[in-house]
């Protein structure tokens, strides 16, 4: 009977030691944010948050620290793939989770899995081959000679290095886990809802856009947000595309910078130039910031909609066997 | 009728994307490619035009994403475990997932800066350490979130049939459940290391670029995703042929994780409880 207790001892002390260890990501969440507003800090005490957030200039060996171009980069980029990339989600979910032969349903888990699995670099490669050439010889000409009179059409700016290219490459990016994370949920509702509106006679459309999407447009939402988030810090295949010129860009075919690549291009020049440590600390805290927000208001709504397994999903077939 | 064709549409948007992108990386990397780029270490002149291939970007990827993963399993294993088999307090149990899901969201690039601070601060050097422990940081989050659900899909059945036989949850995590879960364990690893080796952005600061392979943990190591990169960037025609060589291999090799790990999940289901 000793050895009965000395082995639920060794179990217990086992159970505490794994206690502490499982501390290690609320501390890591911690020490990133921390270590970050430290060393942004003298930068922010030098000329407050507003003056860098608001700022347009950016010439570090001047002292000038504007991050309002960044920003804009950043979320032009962000807003133009969130939005490429909606319908075409929208209506590939639709289709994979309501009317795909299940023959389709099958063979499209290891498609989105490649698309997830490529890396971001190799993405970029695609971007600068494909995107940015059609970009220059084709789309750019097209829409700014028909739909010149709008400011966010006409171009002057005749490279294709641009936000529109950068946002392709986003869209097709965040489009298969969009649509990896919104079939779960959708698939995720319990089957006598839909059987009981379509046997009061509704055609399966109506089914759908009257009484499932409703349910679940919040985690929809949410799942968009989520993707937008992963968009907000892609870093090397938008550095590869969108030309890096810091400037307030007003049209979809001026080149723009985000915060991400002004973090991946300038970190050779970190220590030699007074307070440009600092701002990049900074850049990368501001980042930072603008995604936890995204992030723990989309994860805390799609907690109610899917098991969080979805949201991990992202590639490689992590098969959800409870459910077979 | 009209929502059937934006629906067909829509699927084959992505499906011609992904046919797109395999086609670019094929046809311009296959041209490319040759025996010198993967077996050869760059010589003099390399970056313009000269002899030489990307063996140090190939073996340097691999030491990076292998120590990565290594590391990410010592930490992740026990936590999972921890998660799903010793933990009492299931508030305790939500903000280490809430916090796991919330690193999860953090871009490479933040853990490239962060760990960029930390090396600063103990005085290491862009190095191969460095990056290993950038990308263990990147791929816990994944791994251990992966792992706790796997766990979590233990048939009750069998903890309680164990439980009841007087095993502690020291004997029942060790002896039963990792074993019961073994073959999704793999694939779980085999998801965090493909995460680690196409990354770019981590390793940035932290792992630096040589043309050497490395012989020790503290100098700077070469990597496929920043070979392509610099390539990409160098004005040559030659020089961009290869980096168009070091996407095609870079992809090959993740597809191939993919794929094993797919094949791992299926060959070894035989050898679990169901």
């Amino acid at each position: 009977m000793a050895s009965q207790s000395n082995r639920k001892k060794e179990s217990q002390r086992i159970g505490r030691v794994l206690l502490f260890l499982s501390g290690l990501p609320i501390f890591l969440t911690t020490t990133i944010l921390v270590s970050l507003i430290i060393k942004a800090n003298p930068l922010i005490e030098r000329f407050t948050v507003k003056a860098l957030i608001t700022g347009v200039s950016w010439k570090p060996m001047q002292d000038l620290f504007g991050f309002l171009p960044f920003i804009l980069g950043t979320i032009w980029v962000t807003v133009v793939g969130v939005c490429l990339s909606i319908p075409v989600s929208f209506f590939t979910t639709i289709y994979l989770t309501e009317y795909a032969p299940q023959a389709i349903r099958f063979a499209i888990r290891p498609l989105l899995d490649i698309l997830a699995a490529i890396p971001s670099v190799v993405y970029g490669l695609w971007g600068v081959l494909s995107i940015v050439p059609w970009v220059e010889k084709s789309l750019a000409p097209f829409l700014s000679s028909h739909f010149g009179f709008l400011q966010i059409f006409s171009s002057e700016n005749p490279t294709g290095f641009s936000i529109i290219s950068g946002g392709i490459v986003i869209a097709v990016m965040i489009t298969p886990f969009i649509i990896a994370l919104s079939s779960e949920i959708l698939t995720n509702i319990p089957k006598g809802l839909r059987e009981a509106s379509l046997s009061l006679g509704t055609t399966r459309w109506e089914t759908i856009h009257l009484v499932l999407l409703p349910k679940v447009m919040p985690g929809l939402i949410a799942a968009i947000v989520l993707g937008a988030s992963r968009a907000v810090g892609e870093t090397m295949a938008v550095l590869m595309v969108i030309g890096n010129v810091p400037q307030i860009p007003k049209s979809i075919f001026d080149a723009a910078y985000t915060l991400p690549a002004l973090i991946a291009n300038n970190y050779g020049e970190m220590m030699s130039i007074p307070m440009y440590d600092s701002a990049l600390m900074s850049a990368a805290l501001i980042l930072l910031v603008i995604i936890l927000f995204f992030n723990i208001f989309s994860q805390l709504i799609l907690r109610k909609f899917v098991n969080t397994k979805a949201i991990l999903w992202h590639g490689n077939g992590i098969e959800d066997s409870s459910r077979n | 009728m009209i929502i059937k064709i934006l629906m067909v549409g829509s699927f084959a948007i992505v499906f011609g994307s992904l046919s797109l992108i395999v086609w670019t990386v094929f046809s311009k990397g296959l041209p490319a490619l040759s025996l010198d780029m993967i077996t050869k270490i760059p010589e003099g002149g390399f970056y313009m035009g000269g002899e030489g291939g990307i063996l140090n970007a190939i073996l340097g990827s691999f030491l990076l994403a292998i120590g990565g993963t290594f590391l990410a399993i010592l930490f992740s294993l026990p936590t999972a475990l921890f998660l799903e088999v010793f933990s009492k307090s299931s508030a305790w149990c939500s903000y280490v997932r809430l916090s796991l899901d919330i690193l999860w969201g953090i871009p490479s690039i933040v853990y490239g800066a962060f760990g960029f601070i930390i090396m600063l601060s103990v005085g290491l050097r862009a190095s191969l350490l460095g990056g290993i422990i950038t990308l263990a940081l990147l791929e816990i989050p994944i791994m251990t979130r992966a792992m706790d659900e796997i766990i979590r899909q233990t048939p009750k059945n069998l903890t309680q049939a164990a439980l009841a036989l007087g095993v502690t949850k020291f004997e029942l995590a060790y002896q039963i459940i990792i074993r019961q879960t073994f073959p999704a364990l793999i694939t779980a690893i085999l998801l965090a290391f493909g995460r680690g080796i196409g990354d770019a952005a981590s390793v940035l600061f932290t792992a630096g670029y040589t043309d050497r392979i490395p012989n020790s943990l503290f100098r700077p190591v070469a990597s496929l995703p920043l070979a392509i990169f610099f390539q990409l960037s160098v004005p040559f025609p030659e020089v961009q042929q290869r980096a168009y060589a070091s996407a095609l291999i870079l992809t090959i090799i993740v597809l191939l994780v993919s794929v094993v790990s797919r094949l791992v999940a299926s060959r070894m289901n035989r050898f679990t409880i169901k």
